[in-house]
């Protein structure tokens, strides 16, 4: 009875099988260090407008660094279906959350620019360099 | 702990639990949505506010200093630090959860002990983070950054930065506090005399939760 009991619980346990664990963590090293010479050596050689499509490009990596963290450290993949549908389908009203948050922000912004010219104007104006270390002064404040 | 599940079960006829898992760590399960979305409504607002200004700080001028090499610029590197150290621990959590399986005290004391400190670790590298920004006069409130195309930059930076970083810290620190209760339990023979280690696997989803969620803050702050 013991030895059946055991044999069980090892095979359901398969995985968390260490070679697992480190292959997962091979994984996220390696996608964060794309992400990290992405973010510093490509990415500041192009123009500001291009940014956006680097941004799609950790949105994708850093999905998946979250799935391969969920999968297989929090060991979601090996639950049954109805434990993944029950966390999973409430998740996918983020999709939802961040485009429309996002969407009026820009809209926000597109607005203000619109219909407020002088806060155009101002958000374009540069300030001339500080000595580093010194704080600079809230925005508004009183010299 | 349950049985290894058979094929073609009917897990909502009554009589068994139709998620095949301990009621606590169900419960840890609902937490951590409720918390993912608590994260999510924080870094969904920074990133509204972020699309309606008209310019924003750049990550690659902000974040460049590492400890003891004075002003040198070396861009992301001390971030890249704190994520590896998180990932590891993160790693030796679930050896320890593996250990515990196993039913192995020693192994999982100390894998425990390791996850601490990288806990513990992580937290130190950002007290140094925010000490240093403290120094550069960056707080609440108070934003010396100027924008990308030279601006002046609002003080929404900063503000997001300390509260959303400041309140994932916070996760980390509670978690390890849970980590090392675990610790204690595990060294006073309580998952022992219970017969099983679920309270490590507890413990394990929230300090990979806390993982998770840097991930994000990572891409959110350090990279966009």
């Amino acid at each position: 009875m013991e030895n059946a009991h055991s044999a069980t619980a090892h095979n359901d346990e398969h995985s968390f099988d260490t070679k697992v664990i480190w292959r997962t963590f091979w994984i996220l090293l390696v996608i964060t260090c794309m992400e990290l010479t992405v973010g510093m050596f490509i990415a500041p050689r192009y123009p500001h407008h291009i940014k956006i499509w680097f941004n799609v490009l950790y949105i994708i990596l850093t999905g998946a660094k979250a799935f391969y963290i969920i999968a297989e450290f929090m060991h979601l993949r090996h639950e049954i279906k109805n434990l993944i549908m029950t966390i999973g389908v409430p998740a996918l009203l983020f999709l939802w959350f961040i485009g429309a948050f996002l969407w009026d922000g820009n809209s926000y912004k597109n607005l203000r620019n619109n219909y407020d010219r002088n806060h155009l104007e101002q958000s374009k104006q540069k300030v001339e360099e500080k000595e580093p270390g010194k704080p600079a002064q809230k925005p508004g404040a009183l010299d | 702990m349950a049985q290894a599940m058979q094929a073609e079960k009917k897990w909502w006829s009554g009589g068994k639990s139709p998620f095949n898992v301990e009621y606590g760590k169900l419960m840890m399960w609902y937490f951590l949505m409720s918390d993912a979305f608590t994260f999510g409504a924080f870094l969904i607002s920074y990133g509204t506010i972020r699309f309606s200004s008209n310019a924003w700080p750049d990550p690659n001028h902000v974040f460049a200093s590492f400890p003891g090499m004075g002003s040198t610029h070396m861009p992301l590197v001390f971030v890249s630090l704190m994520t590896f150290i998180l990932i590891m621990s993160s790693v030796t959590m679930v050896l320890a959860v593996g250990a515990g399986h196993a039913k192995d005290k020693k192994r999982v004391m100390f894998y425990m002990f390791l996850t601490i400190l990288g806990g513990i670790a992580f937290l130190s590298c950002q007290a140094w983070e925010w000490t240093h920004l403290y120094e550069e006069g960056a707080w609440w409130g108070r934003n010396p950054f100027h924008n990308y195309d030279g601006s002046q930059s609002s003080t929404n930076f900063t503000n997001f930065f300390f509260t959303i970083t400041g309140f994932h810290g916070f996760h980390v620190f509670s978690g390890v506090i849970i980590n090392i209760i675990m610790l204690i339990m595990t060294w006073k023979d309580v998952f022992e005399k219970k017969g099983h280690y679920l309270m490590i696997e507890k413990a394990g989803l929230y300090w990979h939760f806390v993982d998770l969620v840097w991930v994000f803050v990572f891409t959110c702050f350090y990279l966009f």
